[in-house]
């Protein structure tokens, strides 16, 4: 592993996520978003301390990918307002709020399919007075790509894709990283590795947001997780707490236990 | 394929024209160059003024398929409006140019024309980016444009439609525009013929080498990011609906220099270039050259212009309809396009060298002819073919 602070200066691990004394870096206010009768989030009150590594989870049609769209921009909000690190986010473009600090990846893998891996890394670093060569070199070996670097990504497999898109995502050396069940669709050796390289990501400092269907893999790596429900939250809180709670394993786990 | 090596940074201009985004990069591909170029040069010389000036239009053509390739090769934007920019511009040169008179006039007419056509790109493109059209919606609104500009300018017929002393002339269009001249009275250079035609050439050769620094550069990697998943590269700071605007602002400058070349080669102006055929005929020579290569668009412009001339001599109804003929064909056999085919070809047999290469390019034409055949109902028995192998070989 290369030094990780190098890449990651901007912030120490918060102690404990759990704990007092942070600070909050994403909070929505009253975020509503409607299609047309459907309301898909509704006054939402949403937040996430620096450090912390939160899951979102929640039945189908909760409302998880509208408020991740909603954060990113890629929806702008009925009502309400998003803010971010001391921005405010409600009117500001997808790539601007990158240039905050905010970074995602996709739930099926979004890549340059015909560039090579190295080249999909460089494409958000082509845009930055960064020095290329060396970044690239580190997330290539962060995310174990290195001796794949020169291959078409088409050729990779779906654990790397989804590696590679992690690996563009943190090029840019975000403090927010909202991830879409990134291990959909993977083996058991597959989601290992994302686990430990996300694990590794927040002991650097970086602030998490997964949306996950997987609660095993939502026990392996955060310890706060936050239950989404007909776009209200339903409950909020550790890990142990939620999976003991009546009305969550009633409406969501009950399903999949 | 893309070339997937990174060329080490030498520094140079030299070394900005090679890169991943252009497919030839290698010392025989510059070679080949060179020798085509050396030929295109000597042709005047060896065909005579006439002759030369003549096929000037191709190489202005060739422009407006530069502006098409970058914008839809490279960034994935289908746009039929080219032709419009080219069209607005042409239009332009020819009203500015009459109304000022002498060669000044003419001198001064080409940057306003390409500065109109520029600006009436960055205003179409502003609205449609910014407005949120996206994908196909691009490809109907420039159509939709362009066929608007035909209705209206059809429409000019009568004496009330004329800017200062030029009429606009309808269908006729505005006639009496004079061959290509810069400078002052008393100090300037007029070119027809031959000199016009080098003249081109080297107008198109500084375009081609321009466009080759940009696609290989910083910009080059937003441009086919955004072709290649736009969701996914706004989501890597990059401003999309800038950088989409300044491509097709850029492309629009470039078709808007086409068509003053193209003003002053048959020195008038119809509203033809609005048409539905003429907006289609710069996709079919982009395609047919390979719309990722920008080599590729300029040999498709030749080859389609060369045969539609020919066929405009001797079976002119069809003229038309040869063409989509070709473009079925080679849509069929080299979907990429003719310069990336070739590539595909020396890769191909740089692989596996030249007798084996034979021996699997031979199996790979019979089984995609037995596929082709056998879809369109033929009955294809094996004894068709010698060697018999269904192996499909890519």
């Amino acid at each position: 592993m290369s030094t990780p602070e190098d890449i990651n200066v901007r912030q120490k691990p918060a102690v404990a996520a759990t704990g007092g004394g942070t600070e909050t870096i994403l909070a929505t206010k009253q975020l509503t978003k409607k299609f047309g009768g459907l309301t898909a989030t509704d006054s939402v009150d949403f937040s996430v301390e620096r450090g912390e590594l939160r899951c979102l989870i929640g039945p189908n049609g909760a409302g998880k990918s509208t408020l991740l769209e909603l954060i990113t921009g890629q929806l702008s909000p009925t009502e309400g307002d998003i803010y971010f690190d001391g921005h405010d986010l409600t009117d500001m473009e997808p790539h601007e709020r990158m240039d905050a600090g905010i970074s995602v990846k996709f739930q099926s893998p979004h890549i340059y399919e015909s560039l090579s891996v190295a080249q999909n890394l460089r494409v958000p670093l082509e845009r930055t007075d960064r020095d290329i060569e060396e970044v690239l070199e580190k997330t290539l070996d962060r995310i174990s790509l290195s001796e794949k670097a020169d291959e078409p990504a088409s050729d990779l497999s779906h654990g790397e894709k989804q590696r590679l898109e992690i690996g563009m995502a943190i090029t840019l050396d975000p403090t927010f990283m909202l991830l879409d069940e990134p291990v959909a669709g993977m083996s058991v050796d597959e989601t290992a590795d994302i686990a430990e390289l996300i694990r590794s990501l927040h002991d650097d400092g970086m602030t998490f947001l997964v949306v996950e269907h997987d609660m095993e893999f939502v026990r392996k790596i955060s310890e706060q997780v936050t239950v989404l429900n007909q776009g209200s939250i339903l409950r909020q809180g550790p890990i142990e707490e939620i999976e003991s709670d009546e009305e969550v394993r009633r409406i969501y786990l009950g399903e999949n236990a | 394929m893309m070339d997937v090596s990174l060329p080490p940074r030498l520094g140079g201009i030299a070394d900005k024209l090679n890169g991943p985004n252009t497919l030839g990069n290698s010392p025989a591909f510059w070679a080949a160059f060179a020798v085509g170029m050396a030929l295109m040069v000597a042709y005047p010389l060896v065909q005579g003024s006439y002759a030369a000036g003549q096929t000037s239009l191709f190489l202005v053509y060739g422009l407006l398929a530069l502006s098409l390739s970058l914008i839809w090769g490279y960034t994935g934007i289908l746009s039929f409006g080219q032709v419009a920019f080219f069209g607005i511009a042409g239009y332009t040169y020819a009203i500015v140019s009459l109304n000022l008179g002498g060669v000044f006039g003419q001198t001064v007419a080409l940057p306003i024309a390409v500065a109109v056509a520029t600006l009436s790109a960055f205003v179409l493109g502003y609205f449609m980016f910014y407005g949120g059209v996206r994908d196909v919606y691009v490809a109907i609104l420039t159509l939709v444009v362009t066929l608007v500009l035909e209705t209206f300018m059809a429409q000019t017929a009568g004496s009330e439609w004329s800017v200062g002393s030029v009429q606009l002339g309808g269908f006729n269009g505005i006639p009496g525009i004079r061959n290509f001249a810069l400078g002052v009275e008393g100090a300037s250079i007029s070119l027809s013929g031959s000199g016009f035609y080098w003249f081109v050439l080297g107008l198109l050769l500084l375009t081609y080498f321009g466009a080759r620094v940009l696609v290989n550069g910083k910009y080059g990697y937003a441009l086919v990011a955004i072709r290649e998943d736009e969701e996914r590269t706004a989501m890597l700071g990059y401003n999309v609906k800038k950088v989409k605007l300044a491509v097709f602002t850029l492309s629009g400058a470039l078709a808007g220099l086409s068509g003053v070349l193209y003003a002053t080669w048959g020195n008038y102006m119809d509203p033809s270039v609005f048409t539905i055929t003429f907006a289609t005929i710069p996709i079919v020579w982009v395609t047919l050259g390979g719309r990722e290569s920008l080599l590729g668009a300029i040999v498709g412009t030749i080859i389609i212009e060369r045969l539609r001339l020919w066929f405009s001599v001797n079976a002119s109804e069809f003229a038309i309809v040869f063409v989509g003929v070709i473009l079925m064909i080679s849509v069929l056999v080299l979907p990429r396009g003719i310069l990336p085919g070739i590539r595909d070809v020396y890769v191909f047999f740089d692989k596996h060298g030249v007798r084996e290469g034979i021996d699997r390019g031979r199996e790979t034409v019979q089984t995609r002819v037995r596929t082709l055949l056998g879809s369109a109902g033929v009955d294809v028995s094996e004894t068709d073919t010698p060697t018999g192998s269904e192996e499909v070989v890519e």
